[in-house]
């Protein structure tokens, strides 16, 4: 097995929060706390585009980089994990997420009192006994164990958003943009940094529209 | 009397410009990166649990399957 990850295909999202309702439910996360959240670019403006967004489980993480205690580690499979037991709440991890992964309950408190960093586990658990009550308490339900996806995507009504192995997503996400001719890019630097817009502008089909 | 004074005189200038120079000394100031290592607990591997009981192959089968329905085209083949 590779490494585990998610892919939001801009062009399905609608922006429903389905993916963030399922994790909020699944895992029983606290007020105040959105291991998951959906991220809409123009609001309001014609062709607007919506992404869903959570820990992204990066090959080369820079939370893992930057922690003071080292309680991060990652699974044979690509999954980004952390013991809550050794984490601080020191906020690093905050600063170094490109995508605000990392969520604290208490908010932006000062250091210390921010409590235990909580995030995506790409429904994988933690470091406690598989399936076990104490770590469903501090890092949610183990449904990789079970032998299932990551409930955002596999509640996603669109599909919009996928995850599992890159080689078997990069497919899937392959296929459909050949099919519909367009919306390869974007999840990319264009969408990020300008031009995507305007790529779009110039290529009006989508999917279902002549 | 008078030499010894001059004598210390000059041990404490001497003293006193050795560490008025020290000052000026070059102090290494690139940082040494350290990979860290993981120091929690360790964690059990996904099909490690009562679902798989250890059988990798299975685990991956029932995932792999799982990721590949996710896309419609595949499904209505």
């Amino acid at each position: 097995m590779g490494r585990m990850k998610f892919l939001c295909d801009a062009e399905r999202c609608i922006e429903c929060n389905g993916c963030v309702t399922a994790c909020k439910n699944e895992h029983e996360v606290p007020w105040g706390v959105n291991r998951r959240r959906v991220v809409t670019m123009n609001d309001g403006v014609p062709g607007e585009r919506s992404i869903s967004v959570a820990c992204m489980h990066c090959s080369d993480a820079p939370c893992m980089a930057v922690c003071p205690t080292d309680c991060f580690y990652k699974t044979e499979d690509g999954v980004v994990l952390h013991d809550k037991d050794k984490c601080i709440g020191c906020g690093y991890c905050f600063y170094a997420c490109p995508f605000g992964a990392p969520q604290f309950p208490n908010g932006p408190a000062a250091f210390g009192a921010r409590g235990k960093m909580d995030k995506c586990t790409f429904c994988a658990g933690g470091p406690e006994e598989t399936g076990s009550a104490a770590e469903y308490e501090k890092y949610g339900s183990n449904r990789l164990a079970e032998g299932k996806l990551p409930l955002c995507a596999e509640m996603c009504s669109t599909k919009a958003l996928l995850a599992g192995d890159a080689n078997v997503v990069a497919d899937i996400f392959r296929e459909r943009v050949l099919r519909r001719g367009t919306g390869a890019e974007v999840w990319g630097w264009d969408a990020a940094y300008g031009g995507g817009e305007r790529k779009r502008e110039r290529e009006h089909k989508r999917e279902g529209q002549s | 009397m008078i030499g010894k004074l001059k004598s210390m005189t000059l041990a404490a200038l001497a003293g006193s410009a050795l560490f008025g120079l020290s000052a000026c000394s070059e102090v290494p100031q690139v940082t040494v990166y350290e990979q860290g290592e993981y120091r929690g607990k360790p964690d059990t591997r996904p099909w490690e649990g009562s679902a798989f009981n250890g059988d990798r192959a299975a685990w991956e089968k029932a995932l792999r399957e799982r990721a590949r329905g996710q896309s419609e085209y595949n499904r209505i083949q």
